[in-house]
Formats: C-alpha cells, sequence, structure tokens
C-alpha cells in the first residue's frame, strides 16, 4: 500500500472523528454525529431519495459547468490574447466575481422566473469569473522565449496558440477549472436553497425543518463527495492531456 | 557568354563567401538606439562571434538576423535573398534554452519538424539521430526539468541541428551551464563547426570564449553600437583543441581585445 493513500486515509479518520466527538458533546442539538449521518445517507442512498434527488440538482449543475468551462476558458483566451478585448470583458468578470450573489437571485427570478434557466445563471456566476481570470492571466504569461522559439521555427499564428500557449497555461486553466468547478457547486446548492428547493437542496431544507439534522448534513456530505469526486477525475484528466504537468517545471 | 561576363562572374566568388550580410542595420527601441547603421559579413561555413560589453546590441543583431524583431532600417541577406522574417535557413539556440516543459526530449528536438508539418515517424528518426550526435541516447523520453542545464543546452542545440538550416544563430548558448560543461561545450562546438558546413553566430560576452571558438570575432562596442574591429585569428586552429588555450597569438589576441574593451566597461 502506497503512503498516499495511508495519508488520505489518516486525514480521513481525523477529519471524522472530530466529526463523531463533536456530535456526541454534542456542540449543538442541530449537529449530528458521524455516524447518524452516514446511516441517514445510507438509507437515502438505498430507498432512491438521493438518486432522485441528483436526477434533478445534477441539470443546472452539469449544464452550468459545461457552460463555464467552455465559455469561459473561451473567453479568457481572447482576454489573455488582446489588450482591447480585456479592457472590454475583464470588468464584467471582476464585478460578476465580487457581486453578493445570495443578494442578486431575486433580480435572477424577476429576469428569468424560476425555472431551470435562473440556477444555471446562478452556477456560472459562480463557475465561470475565476475560469476566465485564471485563463486570461495565464496566456498572458506565456514565457516570451517559448513564443519567440515558435516564431523562430516557423510557427504560424495558430500553431504558436495551440502548440505553445495552451500547452503552457493548462497548468494554470486547470487550476482555474478546479476552483470554478467548485464554486459551481455551491452555486448549485445555493440556486436550490434560494430560488426553488428541488433536488439535494430541497432535502437540506426540508430536513432542516423538521429537524431531521442526519438527513440534512448526509445531503451536504453526498455534495461534497462529489465535488471531491469531480475534482479527482479533473486531475486525472489534466495528467492525461498534458502529462508533463505534474511533473514540475523548468526553472533554476 | 561573352568573355568579360565570364571573368567577371568569376571575380565575384573572390574573396570569402558570405552566407549573412548585414547592410546598415539601425534599431532603435522607443529614446534607446540599440543599432546605428550597422554592417558586418558573416562568412559561409564559418563561425562568427559577437562580442562586446553589455548593452552593445549583440543579442538585437542577433535576433534581427534571425527575423524575430525588425530592422527599423537596412537589410539582412541570407544566401543572396533579403530575408522578411524568421526562415528555414536560420535556427535559433537561445540563452534559456527556450525547451517546452510538458513535452519530453524526443518530442521538444522534434518540434521545429513538428511545426513544419513533417509525419510523426519521419521527423522523431531525424530527432533521434541528433539526440544520438549530442550525446543524449536514451535520455529520449526525459522531461527538461529531469535533466541538468547543460544537458537542456545539448536539446536546444539539437532541435537547431534537425531542421537542417545553413545559419545556426547561438545567443549565449553557454551562458547558463557551468564552467566545465561549458568548456565540454566549446569542445563540441568546434567538432560540429568542422564537420556540419554550417556558418554559425555566436553571441558571447566571454573573450576566452570567442577567442576559442571562433574563425572570426567581431567587437561591437555600445552607444552607438558599432562593429569597432573584426580579428581573424589564424595560427592556432590547427593545433587541436588542447593547444589552443596555451597558443601565444591566443593569448595575445586576449590580451588584445581586453585592452580594447576595458575602458566600456563600468
Amino acid at each position: 500500500m502506497n503512503r498516499s493513500l495511508v495519508f488520505k486515509l489518516l486525514s480521513a479518520v481525523l477529519v471524522f472523528g472530530a466529526w463523531e466527538i463533536g456530535g456526541r458533546i454534542p456542540i449543538s442539538y442541530a449537529f449530528p454525529t458521524f455516524l447518524e449521518s452516514m446511516e441517514a445517507f445510507a438509507r437515502m442512498a438505498f430507498d432512491g431519495t438521493l438518486l432522485r434527488a441528483y436526477a434533478e440538482t445534477l441539470k443546472p449543475l452539469v449544464l452550468g459547468v459545461a457552460i463555464s468551462a467552455l465559455l469561459g476558458i473561451g473567453f479568457g483566451l481572447w482576454i489573455g490574447l488582446s489588450a482591447r478585448s480585456e479592457w472590454f470583458f475583464s470588468p464584467i468578470f471582476i464585478v460578476m466575481q465580487a457581486a453578493p450573489l445570495a443578494a442578486l437571485i431575486p433580480l435572477l427570478v424577476m429576469a428569468y422566473g424560476i425555472g431551470l434557466t435562473s440556477k444555471v445563471f446562478v452556477v456560472c456566476i459562480m463557475a465561470m469569473p475565476v475560469i476566465v481570470l485564471n485563463t486570461a492571466g495565464a496566456v498572458r504569461n506565456t514565457p516570451a522565449s517559448l513564443k519567440e522559439m515558435g516564431q523562430s521555427f516557423l510557427a504560424d499564428d495558430r500553431q504558436i496558440l495551440l502548440k505553445i500557449v495552451i500547452p503552457a497555461a493548462s497548468p494554470v486553466i486547470f487550476s482555474g477549472l478546479r476552483l470554478g468547478v467548485s464554486a459551481g457547486f455551491i452555486g448549485a446548492v445555493l440556486a436550490e436553497l434560494k430560488i426553488t428547493p428541488t433536488g439535494v437542496g430541497d432535502i437540506i431544507s426540508y430536513s432542516r425543518s423538521i429537524a431531521d439534522y442526519p438527513s440534512m448534513y448526509a445531503a451536504i456530505f453526498s455534495i461534497i463527495l462529489l465535488a471531491v469526486l469531480f475534482l479527482n477525475l479533473l486531475e486525472k484528466l489534466e495528467n492525461v492531456l498534458f502529462e508533463g504537468n505534474n511533473r514540475g517545471y523548468v526553472s533554476d | 557568354m561573352s568573355q568579360t561576363e565570364s571573368s567577371f562572374a568569376g571575380a565575384q566568388r573572390l574573396g570569402p563567401d558570405s552566407a549573412v550580410s548585414v547592410r546598415g542595420v539601425s534599431k532603435t527601441y522607443g529614446a534607446v538606439e540599440a543599432l546605428r547603421n550597422m554592417s558586418l559579413e558573416f562568412p559561409r561555413g564559418q563561425l562568427t562571434s559577437l562580442l562586446g560589453p553589455s548593452g552593445c546590441g549583440k543579442t538585437t543583431l542577433l535576433k534581427i538576423i534571425a527575423g524575430l524583431i525588425p530592422a527599423d532600417e537596412g537589410e539582412v541577406e541570407v544566401n543572396g535573398t533579403k530575408i522578411a522574417g524568421p526562415g528555414n535557413d536560420r535556427a535559433f539556440v537561445f540563452q534559456d534554452f527556450a525547451l517546452l516543459p510538458w513535452a519530453n526530449v524526443l518530442r521538444n528536438v522534434a518540434f521545429g519538424l513538428e511545426l513544419r508539418g513533417v509525419a510523426k515517424s519521419e521527423r522523431e528518426a531525424v530527432a533521434e539521430r541528433y539526440i544520438r550526435n549530442v550525446g543524449l541516447a536514451g535520455f529520449e523520453k526525459s522531461f527538461p526539468h529531469e535533466l541538468s542545464g547543460g544537458m537542456r543546452q545539448r536539446v536546444g542545440l539539437a532541435r537547431a541541428l534537425s531542421v537542417n538550416a545553413d545559419v545556426l544563430l547561438l545567443d549565449e548558448p553557454f551562458s547558463a551551464v557551468d564552467e566545465q560543461t561549458r568548456r565540454k561545450f566549446q569542445e563540441d562546438l568546434l567538432a560540429l563547426v568542422a564537420n556540419e558546413n554550417k556558418t554559425f553566430i555566436f553571441v558571447t560576452h566571454s573573450i576566452e570564449e570567442a577567442v576559442y571558438v571562433s574563425d572570426q570575432i567581431a567587437i561591437l562596442l555600445a552607444r552607438p553600437s558599432r562593429v569597432s574591429e573584426i580579428i581573424r585569428p589564424s595560427s592556432f586552429r590547427e593545433k587541436g583543441v588542447e593547444n589552443i588555450r596555451r597558443d601565444p597569438e591566443y593569448l595575445d589576441i586576449v590580451d588584445q581585445i581586453w585592452a580594447s574593451l576595458r575602458s566600456y566597461v563600468e
């Protein structure tokens, strides 16, 4: 068994152990123990509650994250490559990132109703700015000597973009994607708590209203679990696409 | 062909044949005059060093010859044709190596050919040959960060050789490697000049290095940048690499260059 797995397990045991102890003291009557929460998690997983919930939650989540990733990287490349588009677009995304989203949700609801559209918007507003800004920054900071090298070996603009600028920016683009995707998960739950209670948001708000705290924490636990699994998947994708990325950089 | 024409055709071949000619090149960056009316000939099949204090415009001149920077005035001819940008007749070796950190040695060396659309199997065969030539056999699958500075520059050199350009432009290629590696590089470079039948243009700030490797040394001075002197060592090149550093002519030239440069070094 390798060391990193041992440390991962150890860290999980520590966190869950602290949770269990915190629940047993108890620090609050609204804070269930780890085992109670896991019991509720297992119950909801087997009776299909979670399955039905995620069928709802995944719709705005997957749609929003996919739109944010595609548009976000696209906009980021554009902003990074052209100073004029930076002046035009970059303030929009900075405002988007800084805006108090929960307070703006009523505006979105007025404009787009209480359906899927508003929820996708919430996910995008959470996820897109960090993807755009990271991509733009990474593209702008492509090492000048690499671009010069491409030119001197007769690369055209398209080759410089595809074979030099994007691979050079990929580590930072991927770290933007990781941050953006986690923000998107937060956005999906926020939308379901603030717009209409569906899916996981419905489990959270309903079980809180009937004081079924283990179910509430089980639902929160499930969304974190999903986010972690997805981030791991993203890391695998990065390692497949850019083999050299996880091996450090030439610098000394 | 009349007799006059044929005798003129012969007359043009007199003197050293230039692979690269720089004629009246000027370049300013804002208020800073980097090069003023610079003219220089680079004989074919030989190594010419551009040597001078920092700020004398030697790297600027090299990049203008490479076509990476446009000249404000004047022109550069390579093999008798005026250049309008980078071309497949020239290959560049960078001071900071400029290797792709996400690509292994094989792909880095083949990158010049990859950009030219050469098929994968063909370009990798060429790259493997040059990787062996520069002494990196067995490191094809290594990534740049796994190599030492000297080995990285060998990758940069192999990449420049693999596109088979007539003119190799080297921008302080050995300044980022340690002294012992650098000496080995200098010996290898002499072998390369002797065997490859290419024209080398070599920018350096080291007087000893310039005298050791060059057939012709152009001393550049700054503000305004100009060619102050051209030195052609004559006697020690044939005596073997191990005898150069104690040859009287080598030592004299090193002293002479330092004497003319010392007043420009602050």
